[in-house]
């Protein structure tokens, strides 16, 4: 039997479903539903030993009636319940668009605040292994526009426990984003409950060089990134947003107003995105002086499933880091680190199929 | 009866006078009136017990009216007044009050339906006996999440009582093109959910259907289902009439007003029992009106409160 190598770290998948258990375990009224949930995969482990804990009033399946299950999550919410709405991939999200937009963001406000909706939706990010134009999506942008919803992407284990549990208690819709490529990753998680506060970014490498902003998994590149651009002399900051909104605007000014340049890698379009939204706000404030802002994410096409193709179509630590030296040095000649020692072992541990 | 005919009539003059203040402008909200269709909501909502939730539609005054809700805050809501049941935020279409268990309804066909459903999924786990029931027009049927929800419905044999309001038109176009065919009921039977239909808008009628319908939800058998096929007297939305549009005729609104049960109520009654009635009710709408018409304004500030909860 192999041994563990990291005996005393958690991986992000089960964070989440410890994270479950002692919501779960807190308050009776919540539970969590979707499909598959209580089945023997387990959401890829995500809900792994819920059903057989809570019981099958509180951990179960559901037909493939998203809008309506959405619409029951809100209903369950208003009438006292903390529903958790789980989604094997964020591109059926689409389908909860209607309930999700149009009644969750808005009861709270519409009705007066006679209501509250503390639901969560979880979602799961694909990525490689052929996943493709509707296994893929990251679509954080679309929630952000929507006032009424809170919209978090945690990138590590300790942080998708924390933010879980806080997701769970807030009385608020929360888009909780997961990225399917983190779910072997591990991180020092503690036991029992805490909680990771939303709008409060985690620096989380310091450097005076660049302020380098990483959404989701793309955290974990832009770190990757960091050890990079160490060897070529340069000190790069890296912000995790954490959550998406509300957004710890005030840490990547003070970051960026310091470095006085800004990177925002998001894992997902440009357009009207995360990214978007991070310069302009910071460019509101520090537009004046002079800093330099670039933004990298998804090309502006749908995602391919060949390989070959998607290694085009995603940031990656070298690309990253490549930009970054050209924002740092835009005198010196260009760099581009060994495409080998900037492959991440996270990416290519996922063998899919799902 | 007496009960009856009282609250037949407090919803007629009630979107009777919103219908006569709208010329004036003060109440800037689209509404959709439920004039001609209110024996629907009475012969349901007279056979439920307080503790009962009600939904609508963006149809919703007649439930809301007869499931108990503030009167004055109800037409405060629609002048946009701080005092309104939504405070202002949601005018005619989103009315909602909780103490007296009336769901928020909504503007967007249908879906409030599922919403309904995830109430009763949250009665259903308390195990208090209690039901949701929830309004709906024809035009619903046609969504989505309609049939999503009576599945979820059934298979998790909830405690709900679906009710559509079949009127004959969503906005101006006629059932006629928009089915396929009329066999609503066997539609949702193929759910396993009991449906009934009553025809000829007899509030009695409904009622026996709700009561019964009622008895079998919390004797634990699941959803039920009742259509009533009823009438839209005034225009889908605003205060006036539309007959001289194109899309419908006076005579087609003939055999419901010699079918009114308003009247037909009315006349059930002694004189002196029925101008008593009428007259409380005139006092409780001009005392609400006036309300409304005496609140204040919200401060432009408030425009930032209940964003996010706490």
């Amino acid at each position: 039997m192999p041994t563990d190598p990291e005996p005393n770290l958690t991986r992000y998948v089960d964070a989440l479903s410890d994270a479950m258990a002692v919501a779960m375990d807190l308050d009776p009224k919540v539970f969590v539903f979707g499909l598959d949930v209580d089945d023997h995969r387990a959401i890829q482990g995500s809900t792994r030993g819920l059903v057989d804990r809570f019981g099958a009033e509180r951990v179960f399946t559901t037909p493939l009636s998203e809008d309506a299950m959405t619409g029951v999550a809100i209903g369950a919410a208003m009438a006292g319940m903390r529903p958790v709405h789980v989604h094997i991939r964020m591109d059926f999200l689409m389908l909860c668009m209607n309930q999700l937009v149009n009644i969750a963001a808005k009861s709270h406000y519409m009705y007066g605040g006679a209501v509250r909706v503390p639901m969560v939706v979880r979602s799961i990010i694909g990525k490689s292994w052929g996943q493709g134009a509707q296994h893929s999506q990251a679509l954080q942008s679309m929630f952000m526009h929507v006032p009424g919803l809170k919209v978090v992407a945690p990138s590590n284990a300790h942080d998708a426990k924390g933010c879980l549990i806080a997701a769970v208690e807030d009385n608020n819709p929360v888009i909780f984003i997961e990225h399917r490529l983190l779910y072997p990753t591990r991180a020092d998680v503690p036991e029992g409950r805490y909680t990771v506060e939303f709008g409060k970014a985690r620096v989380c490498a310091r450097g005076d060089d660049i302020t380098i902003v990483g959404i989701s998994n793309m955290v974990m590149e832009c770190l990757r990134a960091h050890e990079l651009l160490t060897e070529r002399g340069i000190d790069a900051e890296i912000v995790d947003p954490i959550s998406l909104v509300p957004l710890d605007i005030d840490t990547i000014i003070a970051s960026a107003r310091r470095t006085r340049r800004l990177l925002v890698v998001d894992n997902a379009w440009m357009n009207c995105g995360a990214s978007a939204e991070i310069v302009a706000r910071v460019s509101e404030v520090l537009g004046e002086d002079g800093i330099k802002v670039r933004r990298m994410g998804f090309a502006q096409t749908t995602c391919p499933t060949s390989p070959w193709l998607e290694n085009a179509f995603y940031p990656n630590p070298a690309t990253i880091a490549t930009a970054a030296h050209a924002m740092v040095k835009p005198d010196a000649a260009d760099w581009t680190p060994d495409p080998e020692r900037a492959k991440l072992a996270y990416q290519s541990e996922f063998r899919g199929p799902f | 009866m007496r009960r009856v005919y009282r609250s037949l009539r407090r919803l007629r003059r009630a979107e009777e006078v919103t219908a006569e203040i709208y010329p004036s402008d003060k109440i800037k909200s689209p509404v959709h009136l439920s004039i001609g269709q209110e024996a629907v909501t009475v012969g349901i909502v007279d056979t439920l017990m307080a503790e009962d939730y009600v939904a609508g539609s963006y149809r919703c005054h007649a439930a809301y009216i007869a499931k108990g809700g503030d009167l004055p805050a109800m037409y405060a809501e629609m002048y946009g007044k701080s005092t309104g049941c939504a405070k202002g935020r949601g005018g005619s279409m989103h009315l909602i009050e909780t103490p007296h268990n009336i769901i928020g309804s909504s503007a967007v066909v249908g879906t409030h339906i599922p919403v309904a459903v995830g109430h009763a999924l949250a009665l259903k786990r308390e195990g208090k006996g209690r039901l949701v029931a929830v309004f709906l027009g024809d035009g619903a049927t046609e969504e989505g999440a309609f049939y999503e929800s009576l599945n979820f419905a059934s298979l998790h044999k909830l405690p709900v009582l679906f009710v559509c309001e079949n009127n004959g038109f969503a906005i101006h176009t006629p059932l006629a093109k928009r089915w396929a065919t009329r066999r609503l009921c066997e539609r949702v039977e193929t759910f396993g959910i009991p449906a009934v239909r009553i025809g000829d808008g007899d509030v009695f009628a409904i009622r026996d259907a709700a009561t019964d319908a009622a008895k079998a939800i919390r004797n634990g058998q699941g959803p039920q289902f009742i259509e009533c096929e009823t009438y839209r007297w005034r225009e889908h939305v605003g205060p006036g009439e539309d007959y001289d549009d194109g899309y419908r005729e006076r005579a087609d609104q003939a055999p419901w007003v010699k079918n009114d049960q308003v009247a037909r109520l009315a006349g059930m009654l002694g004189a002196r029992e029925r101008d008593s009635i009428d007259a409380e009710i005139e006092a409780e709408i001009a005392a609400a009106v006036d309300f409304a018409e005496n609140s204040p304004e919200p401060e432009p500030e408030e425009l930032w409160d209940n964003v996010y909860a706490d």
